[in-house]
């Protein structure tokens, strides 16, 4: 099934070269000097990255007269304007996206907040990326727009645009710990009030409970 | 809830459920009351949570698939195939076209179920108790069927990434299709008990009214929005599994109280049927499961892809790292997002009412905590 995935620049013949290469390889990098010296297999670092399917999403810009309006509005707080799998999306820097979804609802007739949710990449140095998606009725289509921001960044709260977003937003703070500023009651929603921690947040283990909660609550030493 | 004050001594404070039959699983409201009338609200949620979408990112894609039928356990057949066209559109894979009028057909006689159990309930609340017995006797007959196909009669797993695990069995056109000619004539019979009733009527006309700019603004989907009048239906707008071949009506309400909803439902359920009998008619021979691979590693990249739920839009957004596990997978579950609309819809209303308006969203708090 690797082989659905490789793109087609990666040619079949590049997979007995990789075997090849592969019993030399396995002393890794401290070898790396001896196989140097050896003859010839050795520089072939090329197949390997593209046999590992591409590290990134495969989007193409996208053009429009809602992309222009909106480079146009916000200049470089448009990071980027693309379409993946027929579907449209933007990046945008932090205090740009409450004043983009605004325009989209005013000027464009996105008037439904389809969707508010974040996903944790805790290696990187924002580690949080917002996602909203938003719905035109009139127009029938879904626009995605994504942010970063830090651990302990605020972000402007959505809700004063859509209502909708009131509930979402506390849920992902209850889940990931981002605040949104002027959000008019931002409360856990899914987790007890006094739980600690932030269970989507990839450091959170998946068996991880809040022990201090559990005994205080239920009464039991252990919630595993 | 900001005006509501506790020190005013008018306002009494009282708390529905977790425990309370009419919340229909364990929803805890906080109402604030001025005599009988509500004067805010306040849902406490979470009692059911089990963090699905956590472990949907330590699950394989294929492994993940029965956890999204514990969601929405009513409509368990319309999670997977949310959850599966979502991972096909990753995949960019698609389900052949038997695979697709099965799941059609599939997901239709679950709408008929799910909206079944809301009906028997509904009518619970409010204080008739009869339509119960008559829709869940409809009921045991669509899940008799699930259990013929696939063995199981809630949580059903019915659909694999791809298509199908499991061909159609002998008898099953004709058990679908005389369900359907039973069905329809029992349709209107729960009406001729309800619609006109007195009772019924004056229990939910104007009451828990949401217009359509208001379904918008809390993001109400299903049918609560076309109750409100919004000819908006998923089916329609963006056709998935080939609902675009299927002639179907899509009703809307007027007056977008809970007794339009009322109405849009019943005729959802007809409507359902229609869809059955043509996809009945027309199921293709061929393959039932797609070209996947048996190791699924979609490319890095993210989907949203939504179906139209009984209860309104389900969402699956997912995110790949080219892994065997999704980086992330969220659901946009449909009650969660309607029930935030309630304290709109109870304000001003008489307490009694509370129970009626919960009613009409048709919530499931599987779906809501996850």
């Amino acid at each position: 099934m690797d082989e659905n995935q490789k793109p087609p620049s990666a040619p079949a013949e590049d997979r007995p070269a990789a075997k090849e290469a592969a019993p030399p390889a396995p002393p890794v990098s401290a070898d790396a000097s001896a196989a140097e010296t050896a003859p010839k297999p050795a520089p072939k670092p090329a197949p390997k990255p593209a046999a590992k399917a591409p590290a990134v999403m495969e989007a193409t810009p996208w053009e429009g007269e809602i992309p222009a309006a909106a480079r146009e509005a916000f200049g470089e707080g448009i990071l980027r304007a693309a379409t993946y799998r027929e579907q449209d999306f933007f990046e945008t820097g932090p205090e740009t996206l409450v004043p983009l979804l605004t325009l989209l609802r005013d000027a464009f007739d996105y008037d439904y907040l389809v969707e508010e949710t974040a996903v944790d990449y805790p290696k990187d140095e924002k580690r949080f990326e917002l996602v909203y998606i938003v719905y035109s009725f009139s127009g029938n289509h879904r626009i995605r727009l994504k942010t970063r921001v830090a651990e302990n960044e605020e972000i402007a709260s959505a809700v004063p645009v859509y209502a909708a977003a009131n509930w979402m937003e506390r849920e992902i703070y209850d889940m990931f710990g981002v605040r949104f500023r002027g959000h008019p009651d931002l409360r856990r929603i899914l987790m007890p009030d006094e739980w600690q921690g932030h269970p989507l947040r990839k450091d959170y283990g998946i068996i991880q409970q809040d022990q201090r909660w559990v005994r205080e609550n239920l009464g039991i030493e252990s919630g595993q | 809830m900001a005006e509501a004050t506790f020190l005013d001594s008018n306002e009494l404070v009282i708390n529905m459920g977790p425990q309370h039959p009419s919340t229909h699983g364990v929803l805890r409201v906080i109402l604030k009351l001025d005599g009988e009338k509500v004067m805010g609200t306040d849902c406490v949620i979470g009692y059911l949570h089990r963090g699905v979408e956590k472990i949907g990112e330590n699950r394989t894609y294929t492994q993940f698939a029965p956890y999204v039928d514990r969601m929405d356990y009513i409509a368990a057949v319309s999670n997977g195939l949310g959850y599966c066209l979502a991972v096909e559109k990753l995949l960019n894979a698609e389900a052949p076209p038997r695979a697709q009028v099965t799941r059609v057909i599939l997901t239709e006689l679950n709408r008929i179920a799910s909206h079944l159990i809301w009906l028997g309930t509904h009518a619970l609340d409010i204080g008739a108790i009869t339509p119960l017995f008559y829709t869940l006797r409809e009921r045991e007959e669509i899940l008799n069927i699930f259990e013929e196909y696939c063995g199981a009669r809630l949580t059903t797993h019915a659909f694999r990434i791809g298509g199908l695990q499991y061909n159609l069995y002998d008898k099953f056109t004709e058990d679908v299709t005389s369900f359907c000619d039973r069905f329809s004539p029992r349709v209107d019979e729960y009406e001729a008990l309800l619609t006109n009733n007195r009772i019924w009527v004056s229990r939910l006309r104007d009451v828990g009214v949401l217009s359509a700019a208001d379904c918008k603004q809390y993001g109400v989907t299903g049918p609560v929005l076309r109750a409100a009048g919004v000819k908006w239906d998923i089916r329609k707008a963006l056709p998935y599994s080939g609902y675009e071949n299927y002639d179907f009506e899509v009703p809307v309400g007027t007056n977008a109280d809970t007794y339009d909803r009322y109405l849009v439902r019943m005729e959802e359920m007809r409507q359902s049927v229609r869809i059955i009998r043509q996809a009945v008619a027309n199921i293709p021979d061929g393959p039932i499961l797609g070209k996947v691979p048996k190791v699924l590693k979609p490319p890095v990249g993210e989907v949203y892809v939504s179906i139209e739920a009984p209860k309104g839009e389900l969402g699956y957004y997912i995110v790949s790292d080219g892994s065997t596990q999704p980086y992330r997978l969220r659901v946009r579950p449909p009650s969660f997002i309607n029930l935030q609309a309630l304290d709109k819809m109870v304000r001003g209303n008489l307490i009694a009412d509370c129970v009626a308006i919960i009613g009409t969203i048709d919530i499931v708090l599987g779906e809501v905590d996850r």
